[in-house]
């Protein structure tokens, strides 16, 4: 039984390099010449390269390592150049944007201004590599849905970099750079504005990073499942259906009462992946611009409950003489 | 009758695990077969059960109906109805369905002569399902440790239980889960969008092949993972998401019961620093 389930590729059939369809004039041409690695084989292509570099690539890629380098040497010098603890403690190293009493302005280089240019050079290079992946497809022909998707992706990255802390009056609103670092500011958000759980588009962004996944799970499934009727060419399939497309659209109607098409489901799954960080955006930039505290939000609109007052109410702090 | 243009052909008999020809047909566009019988029991069983509890609670407002588990002081032992009951039996329907859809699944595949790759993914997310509601709880010694059935109490659960430990971001299997979520929806977005680009092209040009699709990501990335390797690596991800997030959950509570962040002390005191 387990051979036909086609888990990995057992024999594996090794002719001459492929070296891409053909380029329009005025493009750079490929750079890497093709080779093989056979472990890549076992589980998809074997092929690694040709790669398009281009001024654009070259550009992008040369601004993100600038940006990479940047957060790197601050976390080093945080350790005082320490190799030792910089390995040590990288997880909990951070990159922390200007503090509050900055606001927009531009600090000194220690003081938050290394956030500020490592942001930029990472924004641009991701917006260089948005221009790439456009181009990219316009060269070949195809249509421009990845830089569609990919632009969904820069909408969030932008939102919790920029938008959101434009809209507060104070880049230390924003993420900063490192591992545990970003992890708390996001434990810290979600408590300083009553519990992101409340925020009926966090709620959205993780039914579709849920969705998501099990849609993967789906369509991976089930094509992996009729690979043996040729499945998994799914160009072919769309234009001229097959028994593999049949079996596949059959599968789900029994199971369910209802299926996609070879080509729909494929609408279903960039939707699902696009809404996830889209909708993501949207509560990010909803609160504390627009809500101060989700729960109370929702209590509001009759959607949680209000727990009843267990603690005797704790004063703010802020609201004490001598706060300031 | 809801059928297909090219289904009538598919529709033949065998393939059943049990019950032989008894059970074997469709209603509407659904397979029955045996297990569609004993999940219809279940699934009516456990949504008339929900119905109930909602009924015996103080809210029919759809955000907030809630059907909580027994408290912890009745452990593993069986609950009165009102008490947390109602919570044990409708598990149990809920594990009864999920197990029988799943081996609808496979007489389903089996009749179209398919791999098992789809029942297979789904018994990850009833694994996950009962390491959250049985597994962890039987470790814990109470079914208080479950997590209630409504759609605002199991997110005050996820909160309450995730602050237990501090802060769960620092749960290194919490990380890898959400890491292999992040990746397959990244990587759902790279696949959609590649087939819908080859395929829909633009106005007056010729629907691409998976040559254009390789090329398009050799030039992009330097490497084109292919047609039949993104479905694999894309169920892995998936698989592997889920995978994680049941070990996030199991760990927390019968491994480790302090904070999440004091967890990573055994890297920062490795003999190899000093």
């Amino acid at each position: 039984m387990a051979e036909y389930q086609n888990l990995f590729t057992a024999v594996q059939a090794v002719g001459p390099a492929h070296h891409g369809v053909p380029l329009p004039k005025g493009n750079s041409p490929r750079t890497v010449e093709p080779f093989f690695v056979h472990l890549f084989g076992r589980l998809g292509n074997a092929q690694i390269g040709p790669f398009y570099l281009g001024g654009i690539g070259l550009a992008s890629i040369a601004l993100g390592i600038f940006s990479f380098n940047i957060i790197g040497f601050n976390m080093l010098a945080s350790v005082h150049w320490d190799v030792v603890q910089f390995v040590r403690q990288l997880f909990w190293l951070a990159l922390e944007p200007p503090a509050p009493e900055y606001g927009l302005s531009i600090p000194a280089l220690n003081q938050g201004g290394w956030w500020l240019m490592a942001g930029a050079s990472l924004t641009a290079s991701l917006l260089l590599w948005w221009v790439r992946t456009y181009r990219r497809a316009i060269a070949l022909g195809l249509g421009t849905h990845t830089a569609w998707a990919f632009a969904a992706a820069i909408w969030l990255f932008l939102v919790l970099g920029f938008f959101r802390p434009v809209l507060m009056g104070c880049w230390c609103e924003a993420v900063p750079f490192g591992i545990f670092p970003h992890l708390d500011w996001t434990a810290a958000f979600s408590l300083r504005y009553g519990n992101l759980f409340y925020n009926p588009f966090h709620a959205l962004s993780i039914a579709f990073l849920y969705g998501s996944t099990l849609l993967f799970a789906m369509h991976g499934g089930t094509i992996l499942a009729v690979s043996r009727y040729g499945g998994e060419r799914e160009i072919e399939q769309i234009i001229d259906r097959g028994t593999a497309s049949e079996r596949a659209a059959l599968f789900w109607r029994w199971t369910m009462g209802f299926n996609a098409t070879m080509e729909s489901i494929h609408r279903w799954a960039w939707w699902f992946a696009v809404l996830c960080s889209l909708s993501g955006g949207i509560g990010i930039l909803l609160t504390g611009t627009v809500v101060d505290n989700w729960y109370l939000w929702a209590v509001k609109h009759a959607v949680a409950p209000s727990y009843p007052a267990v603690y005797a109410p704790v004063i703010d702090p802020a609201t004490l003489s001598g706060a300031q | 009758m809801s059928m297909l243009s090219f289904e009538k052909k598919y529709r033949v008999r065998g393939g059943t695990l049990i019950g032989g020809d008894l059970f074997d047909f469709w209603f509407g566009p659904f397979y029955v077969g045996f297990f569609g019988i004993t999940g219809a029991f279940f699934t009516v069983l456990g949504t008339t059960l929900i119905l109930w509890g909602a009924a015996l609670g103080p809210t029919w407002n759809l955000w907030q109906i809630s059907i909580a588990p027994p408290d912890i002081s009745y452990g593993l032992r069986l609950a009165p109805l009102q008490e947390g009951g109602l919570w044990q039996i409708i598990t149990i329907c809920a594990l009864g369905s999920f197990l029988s859809w799943m081996l609808r699944e496979v007489e389903i595949c089996r009749k179209l002569g398919m791999g098992y790759h789809v029942p297979f993914a789904f018994s990850f997310a009833i694994f996950a399902y009962f390491t959250l509601e049985v597994i962890r709880p039987v470790l814990m010694g109470a079914w208080g440790h479950a997590f209630p059935y409504g759609i605002f109490s199991h997110l005050d659960w996820v909160s309450n239980v995730g602050y237990q430990y501090l802060h769960f971001h620092y749960n290194p299997a919490h990380m890898l889960a959400v890491s292999f979520f992040f990746a397959t929806t990244f990587a759902l977005a790279l696949h959609g969008s590649l087939v819908l680009s080859a395929t829909n092209p633009g106005g007056g040009q010729t629907v691409k092949t998976p040559e254009h699709e390789d090329t398009f990501f050799r030039d992009f990335i330097g490497y084109s993972i292919g047609t039949l390797g993104i479905h694999r690596l894309g169920l892995f991800l998936a698989l592997a998401a889920v995978f994680f997030s049941a070990v996030c959950i199991v760990i927390s509570g019968p491994f480790w019961s302090r904070g999440w962040p004091e967890w990573w002390g055994w890297w920062l005191n490795m003999p190899i620093w000093h």
